[in-house]
């Protein structure tokens, strides 16, 4: 049994109030609130909204959509005597489980206070000596080829045909994986279109690939995940790339998981399994239980695929430098690395909280592992977990990632308020649902308007940072440590980061 | 901003340096006497098949130490002082040079190492690991001469009127990002390649990165190092030719190399942006090099730093002002303005015929149009 860690044990931390000068009492709010947080009341001959009190997760749909901008959310978390450890979080998780004897779900990445690295790192600048150059003005390239190369001119047999078994993207910018399921098919239509105009790439996620999105399938990296949910002969045909699922960053070591209310006919359809039963993922792949068997399967795919790249996706953990190196040899042409601020659908928040390393960090080692080994060419890096920024996505590429995925981030642009209730299957903002009503809240193409906006907007920005840096092409971005400066940073970190401290 | 200059004789008539001092001496504005240069081909025929080691030692002691570290590697067949005259530089580390042939290897592991890889190996361990102690010059039949001072001060310190070369390089310095130390001077060489470098290399970072990763490890604390080894990498390791390993460290923007007509010429010019996206260089740059085969110029792709050419029968020369041509020969015939990115290629005439005109050898401009 699981129950929501977001669903108060006390009361909720959130509480809608209604300004009754504006509100003329339509009841929108409470048509709009998936959680029911709001019902309406007749006082007075005077309908109006009414907090329940309990289920408000700061979603903001109500506040935003309210035809009259009546509603403010405000905190309303019960205050408790301070406490340095029983903070109110901590009294909170022990009295919904006190209830419930249950595994407290989450959604979203990990909500901790431990350090963002990234918020650590700043970037150089020209003066004098190295003009920087003017994205508005002159030409700024930011062209990415994904996929396995070569180490020398002479290791290439067949000069023509060598590019064209890469991936070039426009920029080193992903969708991240969510699958059908976890999200709805606006949503993923909305990536689907955005990757295909703005030369991208969007990942299916473990879900299969619908039916509807089959011509968007010369962009889509497919997943072949612990469930094999979707997989078939033609599935294998489909995709520009593949990728097999070891890890998750919000849940290394467990598998994904998809409750069977959720599990309705088109998702039912595409993942092959029966309507309305649980689609729980193994925790390992039952056919890979060591690095050989990663290899055959890496193998198995590119033969069942006539030989399209193989992507393998793990968490970031302790040992993330070795593992990498040891999927890179297996054959792997892509590695993509998902830290612990890495979104989910829904995953335990004990995993999601406890479990992993900062993506930062993990990059850092295994970028410099894969040097150090000399086998870096074999494989592109592709950096997840907590991207928010265009600032983020140049730090994990000035620190050795060749693109970065982002997931949250495009759900945030899409609506999301980062109430980190995925897991309910009630998203207010129509994303993370599939129910009709709810889904219905996203219009695919809103959602690709502001997906190419985020896009664009981003690719600017990637832009006027190569710029002030005196650099045209990404390619002299991409793992260019010296770019980086750390603050407040010790030197164990600094190490693993391979940067210098500020004013060294 | 710094001052660079070149000149090359394809026949190999040797000459000495001073017509290359008359050129960058003329560009003293260029720098500020921090640092200046020189680089001699063809100036040790006596000793043309022994690797000539230059080595700069702060003090006896890391002196010794490299010179027991090249004895244990290497049979020395000729050592001595750089002959110097320290009347205007009285403050100057110990310069000594070695011709030397690679002792026989004893483990299999190092067999299988060709002379030259050997030879850079030991380069590089000196200047890693030995302490105050580095080689700035390892070549064949050639030396580079450099340390802190103005371009007059460095010729009359090493005496260039007494060596005789048929390829000079030269440089002024205005360092900026690193201190000017006689390492830090230009050119910087690793066996047959010296470059002069007049920009900085936005890029730095990774290409160091790039090259550690094939054994090279930069410890002269300036950019511009990189640049002489990724060029011993691609020509010699890699076995690109002049024109592609200027493509590799100064290619055509993406939207170029798309749109290049020729389909054979346009997969190559991708893959090769491809492999080497790490080697190539970035920020403003014009860069004269000097190889085995003969002597090339490149800038970026802005021309963010001047670089300009002129020639005169078998002489061609480069700088990075025409004044400085004009004063290292009054009767050239032809200047040119190579433009941005594309690069300028002269070669040495293996068999004594005429050189070829070097706007023949645009070959970035023949292929992108």
């Amino acid at each position: 049994m699981t129950i929501a860690v977001s669903s108060p044990g006390l009361r909720s931390f959130f509480r809608p109030l209604f300004d009754r000068e504006y509100c003329d009492g339509c009841g929108q709010c409470a048509v709009e609130c998936s959680f029911n947080e709001i019902r309406m009341e007749t006082r007075a001959g005077r309908k109006i909204p009414v907090a329940n009190g309990r289920s408000c997760g700061a979603c903001h749909r109500c506040e935003l959509t309210c035809p009259r901008g009546a509603i403010r959310i405000k905190e309303d978390g019960m205050p408790l005597r301070p406490h340095g450890v029983w903070h109110a979080d901590a009294v909170n998780r022990v009295h919904l489980q006190a209830a419930s004897g249950a595994v407290a779900l989450t959604g979203l990445g990990a909500d901790t206070s431990l350090p963002v690295y990234f918020d650590r790192l700043l970037f150089n600048a020209c003066q004098v000596t190295n003009p920087a150059i003017d994205p508005q003005r002159e030409l700024m390239e930011t062209v990415t080829y994904l996929g396995r190369k070569a180490q020398s001119w002479q290791e290439i047999a067949d000069v023509s045909s060598f590019h064209r078994s890469l991936i070039p993207l426009s920029m080193p910018l992903l969708f991240a994986p969510m699958s059908y399921g976890s999200v709805n098919l606006s949503f993923q239509l909305a990536m689907a279109r955005v990757a295909r105009k703005k030369g991208l790439l969007w990942y299916s996620g473990e879900g299969g690939l619908h039916r509807d999105l089959y011509s968007y399938s010369d962009c889509v990296v497919l997943q072949v995940a612990s469930g094999r949910f979707g997989v078939s002969r033609e599935y294998m045909q489909l995709g520009r790339a593949y990728q097999i699922k070891i890890g998750q960053g919000a849940k290394p070591g467990i598998g994904g998981h998809l409750p069977g209310e959720k599990v309705l006919p088109g998702i039912s359809e595409t993942r092959m399994i029966p309507l309305g039963s649980d689609a729980i993922s193994p925790a390992p792949q039952h056919d890979i239980y060591s690095i050989e068997d990663l290899r055959l399967l890496i193998y198995a795919i590119k033969e069942a695929s006539g030989y399209k790249p193989v992507c393998v996706k793990i968490a970031a953990v302790h040992n993330v430098a070795a593992i990498a190196s040891g999927v890179v040899r297996a054959g792997a042409d892509m590695l993509y690395l998902d830290g612990y601020r890495g979104g989910t659908g829904a995953t335990p928040a004990i995993v999601r909280d406890n479990v992993g390393i900062p993506l930062e960090l993990a990059l850092a080692a295994v970028d410099q592992r894969l040097r150090d080994e000399r086998i870096r060419h074999r494989a592109s890096i592709i950096a997840a977990g907590g991207i928010r920024n265009s600032g983020d996505v140049m730090k994990a590429i000035a620190l050795g990632a060749d693109a970065v995925a982002i997931g949250s981030a495009c759900l945030v642009a899409c609506g999301c308020h980062v109430c980190q209730r995925c897991n309910s299957g009630k998203c207010p903002w129509g994303i993370t649902t599939n129910d009709e009503k709810l889904a219905a809240r996203l219009d695919p193409a809103w959602a690709e308007e502001r997906l190419t906006n985020l896009v664009e907007g981003w690719h600017h920005e990637m832009r006027e940072i190569m710029g002030l840096n005196g650099i045209y092409d990404i390619g002299s971005f991409r793992g260019n440590r010296l770019i980086l400066r750390g603050v407040g940073l010790s030197d164990r970190e600094l190490a693993v980061l391979g940067i210098k401290h500020a004013g060294e | 901003m710094c001052g660079i200059a070149g000149l090359i004789n394809q026949k190999r008539v040797r000459e000495n340096g001073s017509r290359i001092k008359k050129g960058i001496v003329l560009q003293t504005e260029r720098g500020n006497g921090l640092g200046a240069g020189y680089a001699a081909y063809g100036i040790y025929p006596e000793y043309a098949d022994l690797y000539a080691i230059h080595l700069i030692a702060v003090n006896r002691q890391s002196l010794e130490k490299a010179q027991k570290f090249l004895e244990q590697h290497f049979f020395i067949h000729a050592a001595g002082n750089i002959p110097v005259w320290n009347h205007q530089i009285n403050d100057h580390p110990l310069l000594w040079r070695y011709f030397v042939e690679p002792r026989p290897c004893r483990t299999e592991h190092t067999l299988s190492y060709r002379a030259d890889d050997y030879a850079i190996e030991k380069v590089m361990e000196v200047n890693r690991i030995l302490e105050d102690a580095f080689v700035f010059s390892s070549g064949k039949n050639m030396g580079v001469f450099k340390g802190v001072g103005t371009p007059q001060e460095i010729y009359d310190f090493y005496c260039l009127d007494d060596y005789a070369g048929y390829c000079w390089l030269a440089h002024n310095r205005f360092p900026t990002n690193t201190p000017g130390w006689w390492g830090g001077a230009h050119p910087f060489n690793l066996l047959s390649c010296s470059i002069v470098h007049n920009g900085e290399i936005s890029s730095y970072g990774v290409n160091r990165r790039f090259l550690e990763g094939f054994g090279y490890y930069c410890r002269m604390q300036t950019d511009s190092e990189v640049v002489a080894y990724l060029l011993d990498l691609l020509m010699r390791r890699h076995e690109l030719t002049i024109e592609e390993a200027t493509l590799v460290l100064a290619p055509p923007y993406w939207i170029a190399a798309e749109q290049l007509a020729d389909e054979a010429v346009r997969d190559k010019v991708i893959a090769l942006k491809i492999i080497y996206e790490a080697a190539m260089l970035n920020g403003p740059f014009a860069i004269l090099a000097a190889c085995a085969d003969g002597l090339f110029g490149i800038t970026d792709n802005t021309k963010l730093r001047p670089m300009t050419v002129g020639r005169n029968g078998a002489y061609t020369f480069f700088a990075s002002e025409v004044s400085a041509l004009y004063e290292m020969d009054e009767d050239l015939q032809n200047i040119y303005m190579p433009r941005a990115g594309q690069p300028c290629i002269v070669r040495l005439d293996a068999d004594g015929t005429p050189g070829s005109c070097p706007e023949s050898d645009y070959i970035c401009s023949q292929i992108i149009q």
